[in-house]
Parts: structure tokens; sequence; C-alpha cells
């Protein structure tokens, strides 16, 4: 014996130990942090040229052009993911209490969803229906 | 061991005596601005499907409360929100990926993620004024 290892050959090949995981949360936040910062910037500036200045028409027609509303779906949808991620670990952080952690975490994700989706449907509305 | 005062003796401190260098400030301030910023994304959402509606006095109501005093505010806040959480979410990859982590360019990078987070915000404010 050469060598001694606390691990057994599959560990090497799935390189993740026996937990089989747990940075996939982590990572998913990362990806969708990278993705909001183009997002945002492309989302938002069109949305402060728009905000109490532009009448329902001027919003529809830019919520049509397919550029704008792919941006606008993107960031939503995106949005609605990485709040989802960011919320859960406040939660689980500062909510020790079995029964509101539990509602809290169920909460967070049905209702993120949901507003995404609220979001999504509007912006698919103004592009397809007008 | 009769003698020993056990109501004066000294304790050990808890976190909170201490005052938080303006790392760690910041650190809880990127958790409160994401937390705080599920109104923002309520409200824009809210705007949105006032416009989707296709009514006009339901998009004037959205927009209306959205540029005015109190909404205008809450705007403003969400702007500055979403430019600190972004620009210090920006540094927290860069510490991910392992650079910046020394003390001297952790205390440097406060400053710049502060400074750019209000001059963006005031950046975007005096855009929407001129607009």
């Amino acid at each position: 014996m050469s060598e001694r290892r606390m691990e057994t050959p599959m560990r090497r090949v799935f390189g993740l130990g026996s937990a089989s995981g747990g940075t996939e949360h982590w990572w998913g936040q990362r990806i969708t942090s990278v993705a909001l910062i183009p997002l945002s910037v492309l989302f938002v500036i069109p949305f402060i040229g728009l905000l109490g200045a532009a009448d329902l028409a001027a919003v529809k027609a830019h919520f049509s052009q397919p550029f704008h509303a792919v941006i606008a779906i993107l960031f939503i949808f995106t949005t609605a993911l990485h709040l989802q991620q960011g919320l859960q670990v406040v939660i689980e952080d500062y909510v020790h209490s079995k029964f509101w952690r539990m509602f809290l975490l169920l909460t967070n994700t049905l209702g993120v969803t949901f507003l995404g989706v609220l979001g999504v449907f509007a912006i698919a509305k103004m592009a397809f229906a007008g | 061991m009769a003698d020993v005062n056990r109501g004066d003796r000294p304790l050990s401190p808890h976190l909170q005596v201490y005052r938080l260098p303006l790392t760690a400030v910041m650190s809880i301030l990127h958790r409160i601005t994401g937390t705080a910023m599920l109104v923002s994304i309520a409200l824009v959402t809210w705007w949105l499907l006032a416009a989707a509606s296709g009514d006009e006095a339901t998009f004037k109501f959205a927009d209306g409360f959205l540029s005015g005093y109190i909404g205008g505010f809450i705007m403003l806040c969400s702007l500055f929100g979403l430019c600190y959480h972004a620009l210090n979410g920006v540094r927290h990859l860069l510490w991910d990926a392992g650079y910046g982590f020394e003390l001297k360019s952790a205390a440097a990078s406060n400053i710049v993620v502060l400074l750019g987070a209000v001059g963006l915000t005031a950046l975007g404010w005096l855009a929407w004024i001129a607009i």
C-alpha cells in the first residue's frame, strides 16, 4: 500500500463525496446573478425613460419590439429565479421556528413564481396581442 | 468556591457589543437590498400588468403612483438597491473567484461599491427627471 486514502474509488470518479452534492444551490445563484448584470441594465434604462413619461400606446409599442420584449421576459424570469434563491437563503439563515421556516419557504417559492409568471404574461400580452 | 461573586463577574462579550466594520455593514446591506427589492419587482410587475390591461385609467393610476412622491421615492430607493446589489454582487463574484480578499483591497472596494452605487443612482435619477 503506497498510499492510503479515506475515500472509495467511486468518490474520486464522481468527485462529490458521500453527500453527493451540496453546491448546486450556491452555483445556481451565481448563474442567475451573472445573467442579471446585463439584463438589469438593458431593462432598467428604457424603464427609466418610460416611467411617468410615456402614454399607454408608447409603453405597448416599446414592449412589442422583439428585442425589448425578450429582454424584459428574460429579466423578469431571471429576477424571479434569483429572488427565490436569495430569499430562501435569508429564510434558512434567520427563521428558526420549524413551522414558520417551512411556511415562508413555501410562500417564497409559490409567491415569487406567481409574480414572475404575472410579469412574463404581461409582457407577452403586450408583445403578441398589443 | 463559596465566596465567588456569581452576579458580578465579567462576561465574554457577544457579537453585538462590537462596532461592525464597514465590510460587515455592507455585507448585511447586500441582503437587505436584495430582500427589499421584492417590493420593487412587485411594483414593476403591477405597472407591467396595468399596461398590459390596455385600460388607460388603470395604467395612468399605476404609472402616476410610481412616478408620484411616494411611489417615486420607492422607485428611487429601488434604483439605489439595484445599483448597490449589482455592484456589490460583482464584488462577491470576484471574491468567489478568489480575487480581492485582502483587507486592503476589500477596504478599497467598499468605497468603490458605495460611491458607484450612489453615483449610478444619481445618474439614473437625473436622467429620469430630464426625460
